[in-house]
């Protein structure tokens, strides 16, 4: 029954947080000297698990064997004796260290700084990566940090490597490298488990791929022996049509028109650089690119939330009026009778608040509307509450409780709720379907549409081309801050999409 | 060798989501039983009396007399504004510990108006100065820190701590330019003969204060549940991101409320200068800004919550008092007391946010 | 006339329970722990030495005193009255999560308190027959200074005349910051400090570091208030005397940047301007000595703002200071 070759197994491990269930009963192996896909769609248990094996969570129920024998993880110090190292996705990095300081951090020993830039050098040369060693993490950009931490993994000599979605932060050349130095670590006889829900990946690195479900184990086959559509087929349940809804614009007018747009951090790095561009009404405006080409930055100016250093941002209103909205507030954007509605990308730390319940949620867009001058109107919000609820069919016993305790995907419906009941001109939306699940996408598709349908300027930053592509009428590409590209959404592909969002990186 | 240690963690902690009213308040009354228990276990090695004979005694220190049930109800009534007026500040993770110097300064404008102003203005004219310059020297006071916050974002809870004693110094300074007699160190009291500046005495000396803090408590009940600056308020202290996503100003609502949260910190300088010391010493608000602190925070910044939070510090300073007083003991007794009940209530909000569960327990489920 | 010679020796003395304080603090916020009863702990510190001579030279006599036990006794009481101030604070903040400034207010409303009520009550609840606690023969060990302090002139004055808890002052602050700065448990205890979620998943046990570094850092300040009732105030002991240096301590944190060799002479410098109204010409206008005694906390707000306003990334306070840290919270 033991396999020699099975490196680490979990029996029935079960993990709750409160009354939600994150694991239940899993069993899984990974084998030595192997990359295993985690896959699973986001929500569905996987990091959780894995946080497991690293020492983050202690689990509820079940055990774990490294190399046949039962171990007890209870902190990642144990984790790293049992030769375990995670990389998560938020980066556990100290800002005002160096990489050096940081990847010997949590060591035992007297503290040598030389010897250890020797060791990380060795390590480099052995697998193939690029560090500077006295660099402070805070001038650090994605990639470089991304590699400190997988150096402070192997520098802990571990054999069980975690890499929880890696490549969500990286550039197509940088995924590239990153598999290169998998596959050198994998020859090495490491294990490697890479989390994941981009199917391209999982049979680009991948010798086997377990997936999960809803916080389930629900079966595992060799990368070779399936392909896309049976992964989906098991993540998702049950197959689907991946056709979203395309509506013809009609009669598109222009709406906001953004003119050599230029924004620059508190650091002074240009975040966007001459951007300009135009939404129109009755229109999906896509904007991809890897992540932190200034998308975030882009819907941020139009909202009015950036100090913008030069360019002008144009609201034409139905009747041809014209605003202009560079340097107001928020505030100041939506006295003059400008609707904007914005969902961000970071839910409940900007769009909603955790902590207050559904009604009082609902209330941040509308309080100062208020009874009065000074005192504010508690029943508009919660009836509006209620409405959402009912509407976009939003899992929760009451509006009373903090929407922190929903569930991804209703809180965002929440969100999205929130935004387009004011009936917006323009609505922004950052990584809207982001960790939702397949229904609940649709559901945001749908609504989305919707506001197209009634004249809305939508600007929709997306992280998926294969969605902006069904989804969008046009689709802007940026790339480091620039517009590389607009393209028609119809008769674009994704080749063109991911040329334009890497070549001016090659170019540099 | 190769037997692997098999280390179970005893027990592990697990964040509650919620818990009834009810069984929060249990918690709590059973944390303050508890420790009544040590506190007369302290008092009985001290003093050898016996728990039930301590017990009257600070009851009798605290509502003995009628004129003790009056100086108890004055005295958690200032308490009471202090930390009505440092709550919303405290809602909004403003972590405003200068309280003590807010008092000093308004108490110290009341203090110059009466004593500048005796004799040259009607007495109605200068109390009505008192009440304006108090509670602007409390506002000034507090909006300083603020603007460092909101400009620099400058660690307020150092800073509001460094005002404290540029406050006190300003005191101790004013208290030599105006000592009564020359070279005593100390002021007196103001206006003995005229009464300029002395505030009205409602009913009897004592209602002034009690009338106002009840005042203030509706007041900021109804300011931070159903106004739109109550509501700002709450966003801000939650999440600065969200405030500035939907257009609220954070640096303006962290000054206009440190606005006021000083000038309510003033007001109460006021009453301690002008309605019951009649004169301004730099202890004259004796380490109430910090207990205002405490009182917010068990009170879990609930305005009601806060009358009983502050009557009961008050209550056991009191009768600590006298029992130090009976037993010839030093007053700071009533510190002692007062610390042990505190720590007690600040240990058992963890029972109230977390629970214990045990390994065993958990362990059975596997089997 | 203001003579630097005999100045600078007062600035010391007012220095050093500064600098056992600052430094005492520095180590506890660098774990994450804005420990606000640093000031209650210096009492208790003073108080726990107090009670231990009090109760040695009772039973011994002031001629019968050894002097190694005259040293051991009140050192080692001072030490456990400050270490179990320290684990009270850890017990609510780290194990029980309770909000950090409140714990700390909390401590020094007991501390002060505590330290008081002994300081008043200790000859009567011990029935002992002297009239004030006067612990001069105690003192003497305490206060004895280097044997050529007096043969070499200013310099002895400057650099020799103190008591050993001076020079143990200053070395603590030495080792303090070669500690934190060179060592491997300096980096970790500042990478709890920074960020407890990245330090606890480097393996570092988060818990046990704020243990150790606020419980030494509690014993360290508790020395502050020995050095001044037992070396400073010659063993005598009057409530509240001690004042709000506890407080100055503090601020004398955020004035060193977080650096304890920083506080070695800023300790001396905060000691002068403690004192400095006492030399200042102010003629017959007394009052303005109140006004200099407002120095250092006007420098301390300004160092802290223009720290603040340079924003420099080294020179912030530690990430975490004044949260608490729980692994499992989501």
């Amino acid at each position: 029954m033991e396999n020699n070759n099975v490196a680490v197994s979990l029996r029935g491990i079960t993990k709750d947080f409160g009354k939600v269930s994150a694991n239940k009963d899993v069993n899984l192996d990974i084998n030595k000297g192997e990359i295993l896909a985690l896959l699973g769609e986001n929500g569905s248990g996987k990091t959780t698990l894995m946080n497991m094996l690293a020492g983050i969570y202690y689990p509820d129920a079940g055990k774990i064997m490294i190399n046949g024998r039962e171990v007890v993880i209870r902190s990642p110090r144990d984790a790293f004796d049992q030769g375990i190292g995670m990389v998560h996705q938020h980066f556990k990095l100290i800002d005002v260290f160096d990489a050096t300081e940081n990847i010997v951090l949590g060591l035992e020993g007297k503290l040598n700084f030389k010897e250890a830039e020797e060791k990380i050098r060795s390590i480099c040369d052995k697998y193939g990566f690029k560090i500077d060693t006295g660099k402070k993490i805070y001038d650090m950009s994605v990639s470089e940090k991304q590699t400190v931490e997988i150096v402070k993994v192997l520098y802990r000599g571990a054999d069980i490597l975690i890499l929880d979605e890696p490549t969500a932060v990286l550039t197509p050349q940088e995924t590239e490298n990153l598999f290169k130095v998998m596959r050198n670590m994998k020859k090495d006889g490491k294990s490697i488990v890479i989390i994941t829900h981009k199917l391209n990946e999982v049979s680009s690195i991948s010798d086997r791929v377990v997936v999960l479900r809803h916080g389930e184990y629900v079966g595992e086959m060799k990368t070779v022996e399936t392909n896309a559509r049976k992964m989906t087929d098991m993540m998702v349940g049950r197959s689907l049509t991946l056709n979203i809804d395309r509506p013809e614009p009609v009669d598109p007018q222009s709406r906001i028109s953004i003119d050599n747009l230029t924004v620059v951090d508190e650091e002074g790095l240009k975040k966007l650089d001459n951007v300009s561009f135009t939404a129109n009404t009755g229109e999906i405006l896509g904007i991809a690119g890897i992540s932190g080409s200034g998308q975030k930055e882009l819907l941020r100016a139009i909202a009015g939330l950036e100090n913008i250093q030069s360019g002008s941002i144009t609201y034409v209103h139905a009747d041809g009026r014209k605003e202009e909205l560079v340097g107001k507030s928020p505030r100041e954007i939506s006295e003059l009778g400008v609707k904007l509605s914005f969902v961000p990308e970071d839910r409940l730390g900007m769009g909603l608040v955790g902590n207050m319940n559904l009604a009082d949620n609902m209330m941040l867009r509308s309080y100062r509307l208020g009874k009065s001058r000074f005192f504010t109107d508690k029943k508009t919000p919660r009836d509006l509450a209620q409405k959402v609820v009912d509407k976009l069919a939003v899992a929760t016993p009451s509006v009373d409780i903090p929407v922190r305790r929903l569930s991804g995907g209703n809180v965002q419906k929440i969100l999205v709720g929130r935004e387009i009941a004011s009936k917006p001109k323009v609505l922004l939306t950052a990584y809207a379907v982001r960790g939702l699940d397949i229904n609940s996408s649709y559901q945001i598709y749908d609504l989305i549409n919707q506001q197209k349908k009634r004249g809305a300027a939508v600007i929709f930053v997306g992280e998926d081309l294969d969605v902006l592509l069904e989804l969008c009428d046009r689709i802007l590409v940026l790339c480091d801050g620039k517009v590389s590209g607009i393209v028609d959404g119809r008769a674009a592909d994704k080749y063109t999409l991911g040329t334009l969002m890497t070549q001016k990186r090659e170019a540099c | 060798m190769t037997d692997s240690k098999v280390k179970e963690p005893l027990y592990h902690i697990v964040k509650r989501d919620d818990i009834s009213a009810k069984k929060a308040w249990r918690i709590r009354i059973t944390a303050i039983l508890a420790a009544l228990v040590v506190c007369a276990v302290v008092t009985m090695v001290c003093t050898g009396d016996n728990p039930i004979s301590i017990f009257a005694t600070i009851f009798k220190g605290a509502f003995g007399t009628q004129r003790k049930t009056w100086i108890t109800l004055q005295y958690a009534s200032i308490l009471l504004i202090i930390s009505l007026a440092l709550t919303p500040a405290f809602k909004m993770q403003f972590w405003n510990i200068g309280g003590e110097g807010q008092v000093l300064m308004g108490g110290l404008a009341s203090a110059a108006c009466m004593i500048t102003l005796d004799g040259k203005l009607p007495g109605a004219v200068v109390i009505i100065l008192m009440i304006i310059t108090s509670v602007l020297a409390g506002a000034i006071w507090g909006v300083i820190p603020a603007l460092f916050k909101a400009k620099w974002n400058t660690n307020e809870t150092l800073s509001t701590l460094m005002m404290n004693y540029i406050a006190t110094q300003l005191v101790a300074y004013f208290t030599i330019v105006w000592e009564v007699p020359k070279g005593s160190g100390k002021i007196g009291i103001i206006n003995q003969n005229s009464n300029t500046g002395w505030l009205p005495a409602l009913g009897n000396k004592y209602l002034l204060s009690i009338i106002v803090a009840v005042l203030i408590t509706v007041g900021m009940y109804i300011y931070l549940k159903y106004t739109k600056h109550g509501y700002e308020i709450a966003v801000v202290g939650e999440s600065q991101n969200t405030a500035r996503y939907v257009g609220i100003s954070v640096e303006k609502v962290i000054i206009r409320t440190m606005l006021l949260s000083g000038a309510i910190c003033g007001l109460a300088g006021l009453l301690l200068v002008g309605g019951i010391n009649h004169t301004i010493t730099t202890t004259i608000s004796d380490g109430q800004g910090f207990t205002g602190v405490m009182v917010s925070w068990l009170a879990k910044f609930n305005p009601i919550g806060m009358i009983f939070t502050s009557l009961l510090i008050v209550f056991m300073d009191r009768g600590a008092s006298e029992i130090s007083t009976a037993f010839e003991l030093n007053q700071s007794f009533a510190d002692i007391l007062t610390g042990i009940i505190l720590f007690f209530i600040i240990g058992c909000e963890f029972f109230i946010r977390y629970r214990i569960r045990s390994a065993k327990k958990s362990k059975k489920g596997v089997a | 006339m203001f003579s630097l010679v005999a100045f600078i020796p007062r600035a010391v003395q007012q220095g050093v329970p500064l600098l056992l304080g600052s430094t005492g603090e520095t180590i506890t916020e660098k774990s994450g722990n804005l420990n606000l009863g640093i000031p209650g702990v210096m009492y208790v510190g003073a108080i726990s030495g107090v009670i231990g001579s009090f109760f040695y030279e009772q039973s011994a006599g002031a001629a019968g005193l050894n002097g190694f036990l005259a040293v051991f006794i009140p050192l080692l009481c001072s030490l456990v009255g400050s270490l179990l101030m320290g684990l009270l604070y850890c017990f609510l903040t780290v194990t029980l999560r309770s909000n950090q400034n409140v714990t700390g207010l909390a401590m020094t409303t007991f501390g002060i308190g505590f330290g008081n009520f002994f300081g008043g009550s200790l000859i009567k609840l011990a029935g002992a027959d002297v009239p004030s606690i006067s612990l001069s023969a105690t003192s003497a060990y305490f206060s004895k200074t280097l044997p050529f302090a007096s043969s070499t002139g200013w310099v002895g004055k400057l650099l020799f005349s103190y008591g050993f808890l001076a020079y143990v002052s200053i070395i603590i602050a030495l080792v303090a910051a070669y500690v934190l700065k060179k060592t491997r448990v300096g980096l970790q205890l500042r990478a709890v400090g920074e960020d407890p979620a990245t330090a606890d998943a480097a393996g570092i046990n988060v818990t046990r570091y704020k243990y150790v570094s606020t419980c030494l850092g509690c014993m360290i300040a508790g020395l502050g208030g020995l050095y001044y009732v037992m070396d400073y105030a010659c063993g005598v002991w009057s409530n509240d005397a001690f004042g709000d240096r506890g407080w100055l301590a503090i601020a004398l944190v955020i004035f060193t940047i977080w650096r304890p060799d920083i506080g070695i002479l800023s300790s001396i410098l905060f000691g002068g301007l403690y004192i400095l109204y006492l030399y200042l010409p102010s003629g017959t206008h007394t009052e303005y000595k109140e006004l200099y005694k407002m120095i250092p906390y006007v420098v301390t707000l300004v160092v802290l703002v223009i720290t603040s306003m340079r924003s420099k990334r080294e020179n912030q306070p530690p990430k975490s200071l004044g949260t608490n840290y729980f692994r499992e919270e989501r």
